[in-house]
């Protein structure tokens, strides 16, 4: 018999199940420890209130009617929605707030790219915590949840949304090409960025300046010899990586051109990173505007893991292959 | 060390395939075992992998290799092409210059058929191997059009009257020539490109920097 599911979705049998299962039950004690209360949303919405948050190319892709015709969305990640409950429901309570979740999350998907259109995110949010400090607790809660699960080789990510704007705020980059030129940051496309910095008629050391800045990425030393407009961002970023723990600071990988797809993030901003997988576990950032939106003015920071993604990195570190790993034998062959 | 700073690179046969094996010759690779053996995939020895070009984004995005070489034709037709659509998630580094061709729609020589069926039946047919490219670029310029995808020889589509005119790649038009078609609109110019996986790309973000600059000090390969 065949009774299909829609691509992008799973079910999920008992040996996968209790796998999964000890991951949630590992971080989720993790975050109750440091008094992250967890809650549930509905997966259903209205469309209207979600869309208060700029959720750029991760806006919900699925809306239905109600029986009175008004439009409702499946949520397409957790942050939005726990922006509206501290507003709603914590409209004046003292700061901060610590929340945590298991919640499945819906994203639109192309098809025949085995992409899910629907997965289950494990995360934070610290709200009512400024930069640096509630970045540093998050970073710190969320390496302590990584070691926890017993993942080894995971690095983490960091740079700043706002980094890229600033620098071409400062050396005046007419107002018209910084969409263009942030989408093609968002992108990865650092051959169109290039393209559109020629084309541009920015002065060749600005353009220089605005193509070479986000390929920075590394160790500490990526901050020292910050270019000036980018000053500020990167001060932020030293403040960060001089509060963590060494622990967490060592797993740290410095990224000036670092961007998220999500539009709400306004500062730190990270993503997670492991050999044994082709693709990021999670990631997440500083969305100090986002929950002001939702009419309760607070910074605030959070990170989702995918426990799918979080799952397959395990195995593949547990097998000693997986995407990046010398198991295929050919990066074995490359390093001899 | 045999591969290029112990990193998997995705190499794509077929028209690319020479120009790419003479750059990574260039930058110190053995190629010689890839000339001599065209039916072999998977060159541990000098951390190569082969395939057709359209693939190498895929191996590419899924970490299988750090680095892959393929045309702009195929990142654009595989890209996301509205909000919330999910495309190729790899880095695009560098324009290597070479494989150069241009997408160009192009229908039978002497009053153009398209431009008639437009006015008269309001829509256009068009075939070709880039539908989403197609598809994009005639939403783009207002126009209606069924779009009807084929894998091979385009040229054959508008001769048999199927379609009233193609969207197609050109190197030379000699193809288009032979078929008594002519180019009526260029859409874009494509060549070849360096791409990397987005973990590769902060993970083994030395070797690949290395890389780069090696690529850009090379003489017509100014870049960035």
């Amino acid at each position: 018999m065949i009774h299909p599911i829609p691509s992008g979705t799973r079910d999920v049998l008992p040996d996968e199940t209790r796998e999964a299962r000890a991951i949630t039950d590992t971080l989720r004690r993790v975050f109750e420890g440091h008094s992250y209360g967890e809650v549930y949303t509905p997966a259903l919405e209205y469309e209207a209130v979600l869309a208060r948050a700029d959720m750029a190319d991760a806006r919900p892709a699925y809306r239905v009617f109600d029986e009175s015709g008004a439009v409702l969305v499946l949520r397409s990640d957790m942050t939005v929605p726990i922006a509206r409950v501290v507003a709603t429901r914590y409209a004046h309570a003292d700061p901060p707030l610590r929340f945590c979740y298991f919640a499945h999350c819906y994203r639109g998907v192309r098809p025949q790219r085995g992409q899910p259109r629907e997965m289950l995110q494990a995360g934070i949010e610290l709200v009512g915590a400024a930069a640096p400090q509630g970045t540093v607790e998050a970073l710190t809660v969320l390496c302590h949840a990584l070691d926890a699960v017993g993942l080894k080789d995971y690095r983490i990510g960091l740079g700043d949304a706002s980094l890229f704007p600033a620098l071409m705020g400062s050396l005046e980059v007419p107002e018209q090409l910084r969409a263009g030129l942030l989408e093609a940051l968002v992108m990865r496309d650092f051959v169109a960025l290039q393209e559109m910095l020629a084309d541009s008629g920015i002065s060749g050391e600005d353009a220089q300046l605005l193509l070479d800045v986000p390929q920075r990425r590394g160790g500490p030393e990526v901050l020292r010899d910050a270019p000036a407009p980018a000053e500020a961002a990167i001060t932020g970023l030293r403040r960060v990586h001089e509060l963590l723990p060494d622990d967490v600071a060592a797993r740290l990988i410095f990224d000036l051109g670092l961007v998220r797809k999500i539009g709400y993030y306004t500062g730190a901003v990270f993503d997670v990173y492991d050999p044994a997988l082709g693709t990021p576990i999670g990631g997440g950032g500083r969305y100090d505007e986002l929950i002001g939106r939702f009419g309760r003015s607070l910074p605030a920071v959070g990170f989702a893991l995918g426990v799918d993604r979080l799952h397959i990195a395990l195995a593949g570190e547990e097998r000693g292959t997986g995407a990046l790993l010398a198991g295929s034998g050919l990066a074995q062959g490359g390093d001899a | 060390m045999s591969s290029l700073n112990g990193l998997t690179i995705a190499v794509p046969r077929g028209a690319l395939f020479n120009s790419t094996l003479d750059l990574l010759a260039a930058l110190g690779l053995d190629t010689d075992e890839l000339r001599a053996n065209d039916r072999k995939l998977l060159f541990e020895d000098v951390g190569v992998i082969t395939m057709r070009p359209s693939d190498v984004p895929t191996y590419v995005e899924a970490g299988a290799a750090d680095l892959g070489i393929t045309g702009k034709d195929v990142l654009l037709e595989q890209a996301a092409q509205r909000p919330g659509e999910g495309g190729r998630e790899v880095y695009e580094l560098l324009d290597l210059g070479f494989g150069r061709c241009t997408m160009v729609l192009a229908s039978v020589a002497g009053p153009d058929p398209a431009v008639e069926a437009l006015r008269r039946l309001g829509v256009m047919r068009v075939a070709t191997k880039y539908p989403r490219i197609a598809t994009r670029h005639l939403e783009e310029t207002g126009r209606q059009a069924e779009i009807v995808e084929v894998k091979g020889s385009v040229e054959l589509a508008p001769l048999t009257g199927m379609v009233e005119a193609i969207v197609d790649l050109t190197a030379t038009g000699t193809t288009l020539r032979e078929n008594n078609l002519v180019v009526r609109e260029e859409i874009l110019v494509c060549t070849a490109r360096l791409i990397a996986n987005r973990v590769s790309h902060k993970l083994k973000a030395g070797p690949i920097d290395e890389l780069l600059q090696q690529l850009r000090a090379m003489p017509g390969l100014g870049g960035a």
